[in-house]
């Protein structure tokens, strides 16, 4: 399976992901930012960090760069999009995603590990995972998911929440909630499901030795389901 | 031809950074704040001469750009 990873100014989690990707078998391809044609690829990475220092708001700038146009009709192809941290802010940003990333509740930057609940396994990214919960790292100071009214409700009729955070048992409410997101949401799908945002950092949990596997569950079942 | 554009937060919308800074003022003695809602400020210098296509293509600019429209209402000084 081949994977791209784009690599935009300020993007710090791209080699993580190149590591990742590689370690379960994905053919992984670095793709900056100004180039205009995505090479062929099943799955494309929006990676986590800064990209243009978070001016104007997180993720705009990028989602306006060279290369999202062919992002964008990859993901309208029915091509895999995955965007974590500062990747998922660019997929709102862009439209592909419903919602908005907004400053942390209690305007801290966290750093720490969550337990997230795999709200929807009839997808190309959680289908045959067999754990409900997933032990994942969160870095952000900008992931307090918001959506109106209206798009909450279409969001959950359609099983767009891909994760909420939780508890060890899976209890998602407000206890468990490190931003301030909307119904405790950490990752959401849009409608077709292909594309996928989400705070979470599966890449840095990828080593049993330092980390922990939770990540490599992730991974491994991507590059299975759609082999 | 400098247009002036300000970005704010739809009602409704939290605003953690207006909190803290109401918050702030209220510390510091000026108990008659009530709320703030903290927003943004852009000159825009467009070469065009017509005030009304200036206008036109800022407006562009705020739906596409400056402005996100799922939390965020703009307006054209």
């Amino acid at each position: 399976m081949k994977s791209s990873v784009i690599i935009f100014p300020g993007s710090n989690c791209d080699r993580d992901m190149d590591v990742a990707l590689k370690k379960y078998g994905f053919k992984n391809h670095m793709v900056w930012h100004n180039d205009l044609e995505l090479p062929k690829s099943d799955l494309v990475v929006l990676p986590g960090g800064f990209s243009y220092g978070d001016y104007l708001r997180c993720g705009s700038i990028a989602g306006k760069s060279k290369i999202i146009k062919s992002v964008i009709d990859f993901a309208n192809s029915g091509g895999l999009v995955l965007g974590i941290c500062n990747g998922f802010q660019i997929l709102t940003e862009t439209g592909l995603l419903p919602g908005v990333l907004q400053q942390n509740k209690f305007l801290n930057f966290i750093c720490r590990n969550v337990h997230v609940k795999i709200k929807d396994k009839d997808n190309k990214y959680f289908k045959n995972i067999k754990k409900d919960i997933l032990e994942l790292h969160i870095a952000h100071n900008e992931g307090n998911y918001f959506c109106s009214d209206e798009e909450l409700k279409a969001i959950n009729e359609n099983n767009q929440v891909a994760l909420t955070y939780c508890g060890l048992d899976g209890a998602d409410n407000e206890e468990f909630n490190p931003n301030g997101a909307i119904k405790n949401i950490a990752g959401v799908f849009n409608k077709n499901k292909n594309v996928l945002g989400m705070m979470p950092h599966p890449e840095r949990m990828i080593d049993k030795y330092l980390s922990g596997e939770d990540g490599s569950i992730f991974f491994e079942n991507l590059l299975k389901i759609n082999n | 031809m400098k247009i002036k554009v300000i970005v704010t937060l739809k009602n409704g919308v939290l605003d953690p950074q207006g909190k803290a800074i109401q918050q702030t003022l209220n510390g510091m003695g000026f108990s008659e704040v009530n709320q703030v809602r903290q927003g943004k400020y852009f000159d825009i210098e467009v070469g065009e001469t017509d005030e009304n296509e200036a206008k036109f293509k800022v407006d562009e600019m705020c739906k596409k750009l400056l402005a996100n429209l799922v939390i965020e209402d703009y307006k054209i000084l």
